[in-house]
């Protein structure tokens, strides 16, 4: 059913996906238990997820997150669509444009707080914030 | 081994592992919407950064959300071991091997089940004046 090197490309990537956001869940539900030590514990924690370093740390786990999520609906639509077997190597293409497309606005959201030029859109080369403040 | 859990045939017998060829695809399916709404809510319409604790007291007020955590726990931890198994059975022939290997991952699975569910569970929030700051970092 799986023939030719998509279909071995879409696994192997299915399979480090899923466990390296199995891995996250793991330590995601350590961080969250923080929360039964109170405020600044669990802020402390949070303080981490900030650091830039792990912000693009997050933009892997998002990666992870939408190809998992596109060839897992690919799989399903293989298994219960009449035309899914047929269309399989086209639906992998779709999964990889789709999560491409998915990450672009995510990737935006997650790195405009740590990359200040960001929030500046078509402006970044020059300082708006300091333009503005002379006027 | 390979082909059952991916594109192979659904397996016959109506065990374990046709149950479990099911139910890799209605977890999954729950968890595309699940997961996709859980990050944007912690990544796109607040900032990582603002997920502090009194983002979470302020949610967690509402038994909604305590719900919705918990079937993320519960469905990505199922679906995820489950996925483990798999990749187990895959690599591991000996058989001592494989049976401690999924032994652990059993473990795994339940202590992280209980973890996250004794937390959500028991997560009963700070008097609000000492919630702390609405985003940590400066933002």
């Amino acid at each position: 059913m799986y023939k030719g090197p998509s279909g071995m490309w879409s696994w192997l990537l299915h399979r480090v996906s899923g466990l390296g956001l199995l891995l996250f869940l793991f330590i995601h539900v350590v961080d969250i238990s923080l929360l039964s030590f109170g405020p600044n514990v669990y802020n402390e924690g949070i303080e981490l997820f900030d650091n830039i370093i792990v912000r693009f740390l997050s933009l892997a786990l998002i990666v992870a997150v939408f190809y998992h999520s596109f060839n897992g609906i690919r799989i399903v639509l293989v298994d219960f669509w009449r035309r899914g077997v047929k269309l399989q190597q086209p639906m992998f293409i779709a999964a990889l444009v789709l999560t491409i497309i998915a990450f672009i606005p995510f990737a935006y959201f997650v790195l405009r707080p740590a990359l200040p030029f960001l929030a500046q859109g078509a402006y970044w080369f020059v300082d708006v914030n300091a333009i503005m403040s002379t006027h | 081994m390979l082909s059952r859990l991916y594109g192979g045939p659904r397996p016959a017998g109506g065990g374990f592992e046709t149950f479990s060829w099911y139910y890799f695809r209605i977890s999954g399916i729950l968890l595309v919407f699940l997961v996709i709404g859980h990050i944007t809510l912690t990544h796109v319409t607040t900032d990582v950064a603002c997920t502090t604790y009194s983002f979470v007291a302020a949610r967690y007020a509402n038994p909604f959300w305590r719900l919705y955590d918990w079937l993320l726990l519960t469905l990505g931890l199922t679906h995820g071991v489950n996925g483990l198994r798999v990749v187990i059975d895959d690599y591991v022939r000996h058989p001592q091997a494989r049976l401690a290997l999924q032994g652990l991952a059993a473990v795994l699975l339940l202590v992280f089940f209980m973890l996250g569910t004794i937390t959500l569970i028991t997560f009963s929030p700070v008097n609000a004046a000492q919630w702390g700051p609405a985003c940590v970092g400066g933002h």
